[in-house]
């Protein structure tokens, strides 16, 4: 039984800005490292974790028929076929809408950490209920935004209300972040964002086509060793998470042409 | 200030957006985070000025309460210039008998 579950809510408050492709990458990359680990779909209405795990033909039961006693937990939990120490497990089909509570959700949580070191909620977009019921069984949670200022609003109002529920430590992840939207002034920086949200930064993710074709695939970018800025995004973020001290990809540095040198020396300060 | 700032000046386009939407996002999450319509902040800015004319001479125009915000603390910051004399001291209610000068009545 492992009594050290870190269990991490991964939210945003806006809906589109990657949670779910997030928690598909983390989950992949941990498991690789040989930690067992479980995501839970908690976005049960509009649930899409297991289109992204490649794991949508597989689901048979789901939480809510293990709280039934209906099933017993290993028969709802799906396992990853190529990284076995991956789980995944939805919350509930989004025919049943009404079901779960945070009591419920706090039970579920709590039979996953009797079996594995990491459960990553995904959580879904918004702040009511469902919002509710996926905080009450956290104790830690990354926010993810985008570098546009309708998600860093909406993240802020999401740290606030996580810090009212006591849930610590609270993390950023800046995704699709653009080296020459932001080169060129026209995007959010890293440090704008993170001082206006006063949030530890976990790391960034480059905004980069290939996280489109691993979802059409199923497939996410750490299943396979893929070396594009996204995929060594995400596996430098699941490092990061299990306390490893690899520095943060900069930006800035991700283009070495000409063009790319002309827009670094346009940005520099001179007063 | 940067050379893309300048080069931009210069060409008199328009500003770059990052800079802007920065800006935005400070007044809106001031707001958000106190709950607080710019309506309801007018109000109390007025009613803040109202109290302190009543001890020292301000100068109403120049007055200004606006919400702050640096990580997570938001701060209301008021900044109301006191008139001075032209011996150089303050301007308090008790000094100044002039009734012209008063922007209202007490009571």
């Amino acid at each position: 039984m492992a009594t050290n579950t870190r269990i991490i809510l991964i939210c945003s408050g806006k809906g589109g800005v990657g949670k779910t492709t997030l928690t598909a990458n983390l989950g992949i990359a941990l498991a690789k490292k040989g930690i067992s680990t479980a995501v839970l779909d908690a976005d049960f209405g509009l649930r899409n974790l297991d289109l992204l795990l490649g794991l949508e033909n597989r689901i048979i039961y789901t939480a809510q028929e293990v709280l039934e006693e209906s099933c017993r937990l290993e028969q709802a939990l799906v396992k990853h076929k190529q990284q076995p120490n991956l789980s995944l497990l939805p919350a509930g089909n989004p025919r049943m809408l009404d079901w779960l509570k945070p009591d419920d959700m706090q039970r579920i949580v709590s039979l996953l950490s009797e079996q594995f070191d990491y459960v990553l909620i995904d959580c879904p977009a918004g702040v009511e209920e469902g919002f509710k019921n996926a905080v009450s069984a956290s104790k830690e949670a990354i926010v993810v935004t985008n570098p546009e200022v309708s998600a860093v609003r909406d993240a802020d109002r999401v740290i606030g209300l996580l810090n009212t529920h006591g849930i610590n430590p609270i993390q950023l992840v800046l995704n699709r972040v653009r080296p020459k939207m932001i080169a060129s002034q026209e995007m959010l920086s890293i440090d704008d964002v993170t001082d206006i949200l006063a949030l530890p930064l976990l790391g960034l993710v480059i905004e980069d086509e290939q996280v489109i074709v691993s979802t059409n695939r199923g497939e996410p970018l750490t299943l396979n060793g893929s070396k594009t800025p996204a995929a060594r995004c995400y596996s430098n973020i699941a490092s990061r998470l299990h306390g490893e001290d690899i520095p943060l990809i900069d930006p800035s540095k991700e283009g070495s042409g000409m063009r790319d040198k002309l827009r670094r020396l346009m940005q520099t300060k001179i007063f | 200030m940067t050379l893309r700032d300048i080069l931009n000046k210069l060409l008199r386009r328009q500003e770059a957006s990052a800079n802007t939407a920065r800006e935005r996002l400070q007044l809106v999450l001031a707001h958000d985070r106190t709950d607080l319509s710019p309506d309801l902040l007018d109000q109390m800015r007025r009613e803040i000025l109202e109290v302190v004319a009543k001890y020292v001479e301000i100068d109403i125009e120049e007055g200004a309460v606006s919400l702050e915000t640096e990580d997570r603390m938001t701060a209301l910051v008021a900044n109301l210039p006191i008139k001075r004399d032209a011996s150089g001291a303050l301007r308090t209610k008790e000094l100044t008998d002039d009734s012209e000068s008063e922007p209202s009545k007490e009571n």
